[in-house]
């Protein structure tokens, strides 16, 4: 267990590390990072000046160690936009990306899940039929139709729900949260049901393919050869077989979530981490992509590292710290 | 009284390509406490009559006529419920691969409890002490410990053990045992057999085995009943049939077997091989690859009928002469 | 094509399964006429929509033509420019399929040859690009293409963004999914690399890699024509969705995505038409591709059925 954590936390490392080879990259080649520092028409022993200053003078490998010590202090410098400092511009917008990937989430466990076993069990059924072909319109649905869809009849036609923003927030320390007040909630609504239904309906479809394995083993034949209840084989043999392949699946969506806020951030406008991202994309703001690179992947590394993990203690084949294999057969 | 009663089973299985017939017309008894051996090729049908007993054939697979009786009550005909009660409590079953038949995630114990409280009365520590007093009885070393480790933990032989403990844990009446030890190491396999057949012997339970192996039946069973392409064609006492086969298609098969002290040149083999399911041939199903074939053979099938050595399904041995 | 070969054709497995499929046939119809309309997009559309000549204010945002108000002369409806939606979005497919194809091109050939060079040769190489493969794969497929999207405008002069966007779209999108083409061709090669008549054919002097290609490509030509299926849907999806972002194609070049993106700008003014018109097609089409894709996938391998 102990060296299988080591691995796995230096083969995050190596990844982090390329990725903040690429961000670095993107710093050196990427525009010259002394016209961002210097008046317009600045000499060329001013700008020499700056160059030093910066450290540009210096082999790459320095420049790239440096590099990397900032950014593990969270210092990405200036963004190129609007001059404000990058780890507070991420700071100000991770609030509202958190909340909603997190709602986001939540729905589509809690509804992905279910829907999953059911047209495992019941697949020939018109119900089962039914959702595995929306699953497939689901999948096949852009995220941003989707979401216009969901303001046109919701916001346009009947006027229920807001289609931007995020409503009235409350400051908790430096965390702003939706959570509290009304119209908070209600601006949650639409951008999660978007940001979820992609998720959504892969998590079905996998909780379905997968139990529909599991169902065909021969421990279930087993199990209902020994008249087993239904209920004892679905959700105690079968589900518990089914989920532990999923939860792997299901932090590697995370990542996608995170991803995915990015769409539904510019259809809602929601001031979060991925519209700012967009914005930085449009104009080449590279300190700004450079950060979002670095803390979207280093979210990644850890969210993948952690289910790696939860995966080898859940599985009891895979839990190495009780001695193995005991005993001979005779 | 039979334990065991089986009419005219015929098992169908309707695919996009025609009805396919995967068992036809067979019979079969068992005795009580008696072993019957089935043995034949794969796909002779032998793994399908025993799911079929079980009432555990994959959809769309279905009885499409013929009765299996239990204790004189018809089970071919029960509904989900009442058959699920039926099995493990009534008839249990071995499977062939025991690596395979145990689930992973869930503790030796908590498969066996659950076995047992599905059946029995008992409470949970009762159930827990049977389930550990079943252990000790298949011979796992040590079993108040083992019982809470987990399948992997187990060695391929040990688990077929447990397999053993779990089929008949809740004293079912009739064992179906499908190829139990094909997957084991050949040092194992007379062991589990051995257990299987002590056990069987300490709760007076019959054993349906299903194996190609003679050397098992020759062993263990006490009657044996030969499949050929869906049908139960000879049936038994083992002494009867392994000395003096009278179907040609088991005569070829025992021929087929070294024996100890023989040094053959070439070993007999039957030429050609089981026709397929959808390629049954009209009459005796073994007439395009039998020595002895009659006209008659290629026109009708011939029936199962007891005479004083047993049943036979040849027109060789019909009381009627052959035309 | 001789009468025996197109018989042979007809009587194979994959065309029995394709003549009884209800959902492959569907799909390959709708994609024959949104292929025939991309294609024949000039003489299909009424109107050239990039040429503001042709563009008559008083014409703009008119519904639909059974709407009130519409006319026959702009069949579904015309946006603010005054743009007949109709051939705006006969040109945005176009510009989509092209874009699509295009970037499906690219990953095969990036992800082709990557497989070759990593399972023929082996060792470091073959470790780098899979543990590559791996770190890309663990990134969702959008927030890759977003990056090189990126990158390419922050070292592209602005004045060149507008002309290189269609590049620099396939760029991004082909770098985002050679993936799953190197894993298959790599498998394959390495099964094929410890046959003997790799081996002989060492011996006597010819070109592993050479006689290799032609014994692998019989192998992975399945496979990768459903990894190719499924990725031109994917690589749609993705066009899309960047346009739609506004770091794809620009509203003088509109893609599918960028004429929803448009749309969605006028969403609250009620000019419905605009967005929900090109959002049509473009789930037809994505849908369309992903089921004949299924459809393929489990043609080609029953065992995963």
């Amino acid at each position: 267990m102990l060296g299988f954590l080591i691995r796995r936390i230096i083969q995050s490392v190596i990844v982090m590390l390329a990725v903040a080879l690429i961000a670095f990259m993107m710093f050196r080649f990427m525009g010259d990072p002394v016209n961002s520092m210097v008046p317009e028409h600045a000499t060329e022993q001013e700008r020499a000046e700056v160059r030093e200053r910066l450290g540009l003078d210096q082999p790459l490998f320095v420049q790239y160690g440096r590099f990397i010590a900032r950014a593990a202090t969270g210092d990405f410098g200036l963004s190129w936009r609007n001059a404000r400092p990058v780890s507070t511009l991420l700071a100000e917008r991770f609030p509202a990306t958190a909340e909603l990937v997190l709602v986001a989430a939540v729905l589509s466990l809690v509804v992905g899940i279910p829907l999953g076993i059911y047209t495992a069990l019941r697949p020939h059924s018109f119900n089962a039929q039914t959702l595995q072909f929306l699953s497939l319109v689901g999948i096949s649905l852009p995220t941003f139709v989707t979401g216009i869809l969901l303001i046109l009849v919701f916001s346009v036609w009947l006027g229920w729900l807001p289609s931007f923003g995020r409503g009235e927030v409350i400051d908790i320390g430096w965390w702003s949260t939706g959570f509290l007040t009304a119209s908070g909630l209600k601006a949650l609504i639409l951008p999660s049901i978007m940001l979820c239904l992609f998720q959504l309906t892969l998590l079905m479809r996998l909780v379905r393919a997968e139990m529909m394995e599991v169902l065909r083993t021969d421990y279930i034949k087993f199990a209902k050869a020994r008249g087993l209840s239904d209920r004892a084989i679905n959700f105690r043999h079968a589900l518990r077989n089914t989920l532990i392949p999923v939860i792997t699946i299901f932090g590697l969506q995370l990542g996608g979530l995170i991803a995915f806020a990015i769409i539904t951030e510019t259809v809602f406008q929601w001031p979060g981490m991925g519209a700012l991202f967009i914005q930085a994309v449009n104009f080449g703001d590279v300190p700004v992509m450079a950060a979002y690179l670095v803390l979207v992947s280093f979210i990644f590394v850890v969210i993948n590292t952690s289910v790696d993990l939860l995966y080898a203690s859940i599985d009891p084949r895979l839990r190495v710290d009780d001695a193995g294999p005991a005993g001979g057969g005779h | 009284m039979t334990l065991l009663q089986v009419e005219n089973l015929t098992v169908e299985f309707p695919s996009r390509r025609g009805t396919l017939t995967a068992i036809e017309d067979v019979c079969l008894t068992v005795a009580p406490g008696e072993i019957l051996g089935m043995v034949g090729e794969s796909g002779a049908g032998k793994s399908m009559t025993g799911a079929a007993i079980i009432g555990l054939i994959e959809p769309p697979g279905r009885i499409a006529r013929g009765e299996i009786r239990l204790e004189g009550e018809r089970i071919d005909n029960l509904d989900r419920e009442a058959m699920r009660r039926v099995r493990g409590r009534r008839i249990g079953a071995i499977f062939q691969d025991p690596l395979t038949s145990l689930n992973p995630v869930l503790t030796v114990g908590e498969q066996l409890i659950e076995t047992i409280q599905t059946h029995l009365k008992l409470s949970r520590s009762a159930a827990r002490e049977r389930a550990i007093d079943w252990l000790r009885r298949v011979g796992i070393p040590a079993p108040e410990k083992r019982v809470d480790t987990y399948p992997h933990q187990y060695s391929g032989g040990m688990r077929q053990r447990v397999v053993i403990a779990l089929a008949l844990c809740a004293e079912p009446r009739l064992i179906i045992a499908d190829e139990p030890t094909t997957a084991l190491d050949v040092s194992v396999q007379a062991q589990i057999i051995a257990l299987l057949r002590k056990l069987c012997k300490e709760t007076g339970a019959s054993v349906i085995l299903v194996t190609h192996d003679m050397g098992v039946i020759a062993e263990t069973a006490d009657r044996v009943a030969v499949m050929y392409a869906g049908r139960v064609i000879e049936v038994g006492t083992v002494a009867d049939v392994l000395r003096a086969p009278r179907h040609p298609y088991t005569a070829g098969l025992m021929a087929s077997i070294p024996r100890i002290g023989e040094k053959p040149d070439i070993l007999p083999q039957i030429d050609g091989s089981m026709p397929r399911l959808n390629a049954r041939p009209d009459g005796c199903a073994f007439n395009p690859r039998c020595p002895k074939r009659m006209d008659i053979c290629t026109r009708l099938r011939p029936e199962l009928t007891p005479d004083a050595h047993g049943d036979v399904a040849c027109h060789l041995f019909s009381k009627e002469p052959a035309t | 094509m001789s009468t025996s070969t197109l018989s042979r054709v007809w009587d194979s497995d994959l065309a029995w399964s394709f003549r009884h499929s209800k959902t492959a046939l569907i799909s390959s119809v709708l994609l024959v006429v949104l292929f025939g309309a991309a294609i024949f997009a000039p003489q299909l559309a009424t109107q050239n929509p990039f040429n503001i000549a042709e563009l008559e204010l008083w014409n703009s945002e008119l519904p639909p033509f059974w709407v009130e108000g519409g006319s026959r002369d702009f069949l579904l409806g015309t946006d603010v420019q005054a743009r007949d939606v109709y051939s705006s979005i006969l040109y945005g497919l176009r510009l989509s399929l092209i874009v699509g194809f295009a970037s499906v091109i690219l990953a095969a050939v990036i992800g082709i040859s990557l497989g070759l060079l990593g399972g023929f040769v082996g060792g470091t190489v073959d470790a780098v690009i899979m543990r590559f493969a791996d770190v890309l794969l663990s990134f969702p497929a959008i927030l890759v293409a977003l990056l090189v999207n990126g990158i390419a405008r922050g070292i592209l002069p602005p004045s060149q963004h507008q002309d290189a966007a269609i590049y620099v779209l396939i760029l991004a999108i082909g770098l985002t999914n050679w993936v799953q083409y190197a894993r298959t061709v790599r498998g394959s090669t390495m099964v094929e690399r410890g046959k003997e008549y790799v081996q002989a054919a060492r011996i006597n002097g010819i070109s592993g890699p050479g006689i290799m290609f032609s014994h692998i490509m019989p192998n992975v030509m399945g496979p990768v024509l459903v990894i190719a299926t499924i990725n031109l849907g994917m690589a749609v999806l993705t066009e899309a969705t960047l346009s739609f972002l506004g770091v794809g194609m620009p509203a003088t070049q509109p893609s599918l995505g960028t004429l929803i993106r448009i749309g969605n700008e006028y969403l609250f003014s009620g000019i419905w038409w605009v967005v929900i018109f090109p959002s049509i097609v473009l789930v037809v089409l994505v849908l369309s591709v992903n089921l004949l894709g299924d459809w393929l996938r489990d043609a080609l391998n029953p065992k995963l059925r």
